[in-house]
């Protein structure tokens, strides 16, 4: 499978509403998911989340934790307010309110080039929310950032979720995936100035998501947090597969380390499950290493094996890349599809220019693009770490407004490279992907909308005129529901009752 | 962390090259950025910036998340 694999993003933004910090974080956000979702009038924007089959308390390691153990805001199936606005858009994605953050959780894709484009299409979602609550006189302004902390303690996260065969040993995934996770922050980082989780400590530092960390395994997500997660609901038939749910990355907006961070992750994951890791690379302290890694932008921390030898990070990620590089020539030759081609190609590029000199990544690395800035601010106004002008340009790195983000200011200059057009994120905006079941459930949502009353990762639940029941057509394998698949049906079924049928009479 | 004699994984040069990546996307690299690419973002920065950064940083307080 290589790069190649079904898999999402979902991504928790920053809300706050400029000179009022005391502002109520989750009516911001679900004014955040109401402005989007309103608008598209009908049923489309109000079709609601559909939670019969999410597990959040089911754990990968083979046990389920009794609701009364799990602390409440684990307790995600059944949100303390049910108003909470929860909604499927078009394109196959799930917009909804999490804790107190708007989040956007991409539909289903198969490639890294994809998870990029529906991402950036999930950030343009959020630049409309903002303008639309602007633009209303009834409501105060909302911003949001595509950051992952408030450098005063919060964190709040970018999870990774790919599709795994059940059958890998969850104890390989846990071997193999630590150490490389530990150091692929040094291309997925997004930067931070501050340093510990409330950020008092002075400095710059690689990942904004890393001192969050507390333990190397484990189910939470909102407190001890673990480098490996354990959530295991996988929206699929839970006897093949798992999903894995990965807590551990930063929010990018450099479209170059999205495409790394998830086609390189890929790549490791395949070879766990064809068990082709020729050695393993073991830390001696995860937790801690993953802090001094993050704290040393030179990239000179050594970090420990527990065979005892010691390198820098840099130089585990070259120990990956090696193998997954080999892995892949042993596998296919010449034959790796094109999208497992460009992510070994990029990985090894930015490697080596990592290593030459970091700053060579600034057109790729959200940690180096935001560090060129910081450091050229810095020396223009003769600057220490700890001023609020700097925190104020980590801030608005992320902030989602082309006229107000860093990021969107960089991009607009040609200084960051950009792998999807602006005309395939518009696209991506409003249509699903046509190679999962995201294809099914966005077009029925934007075909028949009107009688959509539900839905979720694995259904699509239809209220039908006439019917008493509601009709629920579960979509349990990611892959299928492609355009391929039910294009043709769905074009001879004219209304969602048609569709029914044709699905039963199957 | 000073005297490791780790030998240093490097790309593998003595290989011909790169059995695994034809079609070699462009490396973003190749077009780098340059000192006055830097100038001139820091130019337009003091406008872009929020006003009394002090005050903006203390009031984006979050709840935390997942
Ligand atoms: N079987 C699966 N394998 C991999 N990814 C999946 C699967 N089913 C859904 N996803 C993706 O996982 C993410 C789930 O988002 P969300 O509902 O917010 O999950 P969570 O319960 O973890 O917060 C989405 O981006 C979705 O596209
Ligand atoms: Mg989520």
């Amino acid at each position: 499978m290589t790069a190649r694999r079904v898999m999402g993003i979902e991504t928790e933004y920053g809300v706050s509403a400029p000179g009022d910090p005391a502002a109520n974080a989750m009516l911001m956000s679900s004014q955040v998911v109401n402005a989007y979702a309103a608008p598209l009038g009908s049923r489309a924007g109000r079709a609601r989340w559909d939670y019969e089959d999410e597990a959040p308390l089911r754990d990968a390691r083979g046990w389920e934790i009794s609701r009364d153990s799990a602390h409440s805001s684990q307790l995600t199936d059944a949100p303390d307010d049910p108003g909470l606005a929860n909604v499927i858009l078009t394109n196959g994605a799930r917009l909804y309110v999490d804790h107190a953050h708007p989040e956007y959780s991409s539909p289903e894709v198969l490639t890294p080039r994809d998870i990029v484009r529906w991402d950036k299409a999930g950030e343009r979602v959020m630049l409309e929310a903002c303008r639309r609550i602007a633009a209303n006189p009834g409501l105060g302004d909302v911003n949001l950032y595509k950051n992952n902390t408030d450098n005063k303690g919060a964190s709040y996260g970018t999870h990774e979720n790919y599709l795994m065969r059940r059958s890998t040993p969850f104890a390989d995934v846990v071997r193999h995936l630590t150490p490389f996770f530990v150091s692929r922050q040094v291309i997925t980082g997004a930067g931070r100035v501050g340093l510990g989780q409330d950020g008092t400590g002075t400095g710059f530092q690689i990942s904004q998501r890393a001192d969050f960390f507390e333990v190397e395994v484990g189910l939470e997500t909102t407190l001890k947090r673990p480098i490996i997660n354990t959530r295991d609901e996988p929206h699929a038939s839970a006897d093949k597969f798992r999903r894995l749910h990965v807590i551990i990355g930063d929010a990018n907006l450099c479209e170059v380390a999205t495409l790394l961070k998830v086609g390189t992750t890929n790549l490791v994951l395949a070879m766990i499950e064809d068990a082709a890791f020729t050695r393993d690379l073991s830390l001696e302290r995860p937790v801690g290493t993953l802090h001094d890694v993050s704290h040393d932008p030179t990239l000179k921390q050594q970090v420990t094996l527990r065979d005892g030898n010691s390198m820098t990070a840099l130089e585990l990620q070259w120990l990956y890349f090696e193998q997954a590089s080999a892995y892949v020539s042993d596998r296919f030759g010449d034959d790796a599809d094109e999208a497992t081609t460009e992510v070994l190609t990029r990985w090894e590029s930015v490697l080596s220019r990592l290593g030459e000199d970091p700053m060579l990544c600034a057109r790729e690395l959200d940690w180096v693009a935001k560090l060129r800035l910081l450091e050229g601010f810095r020396n223009r106004e003769n600057l220490n770490w700890d001023a609020a002008r700097l925190q104020l340009i980590d801030l608005q790195y992320a902030d989602v407004r082309p006229e107000k983000g860093l990021y969107h200011r960089l991009a607009s200059r040609g200084q960051v490279e950009q792998l999807v057009t602006d005309a395939q994120i518009s696209e991506a905006v409003h249509e699903p992907p046509h190679d999962t079941r995201a294809y099914f459930r966005g077009r029925c949502l934007a075909r028949y909308g009107e009688n959509v009353a539900a839905a979720s990762w694995d259904s699509v639940i239809f209220d039908i005129p006439g019917r008493g029941a509601l009709q629920r057509v579960p979509t349990l394998d990611p892959s299928r529901g492609t355009k391929e698949h039910v294009e043709a049906l769905l074009q001879r079924c004219r209304t969602a009752a048609d569709l029914v049928d044709a699905l039963a009479a199957e | 962390m000073a005297g490791q004699e780790q030998q240093r994984p490097t790309r593998r040069d003595d290989e011909p090259a790169d059995d695994a990546a034809p079609a070699a996307p462009p490396a973003g690299g190749a077009a780098q950025t340059t000192d006055a690419d830097v100038d001139a973002i820091l130019d337009e920065i003091d406008d872009v910036l929020e006003s009394n950064a002090e005050e903006f940083v203390k009031g984006f307080v979050q709840k935390g998340g997942q």
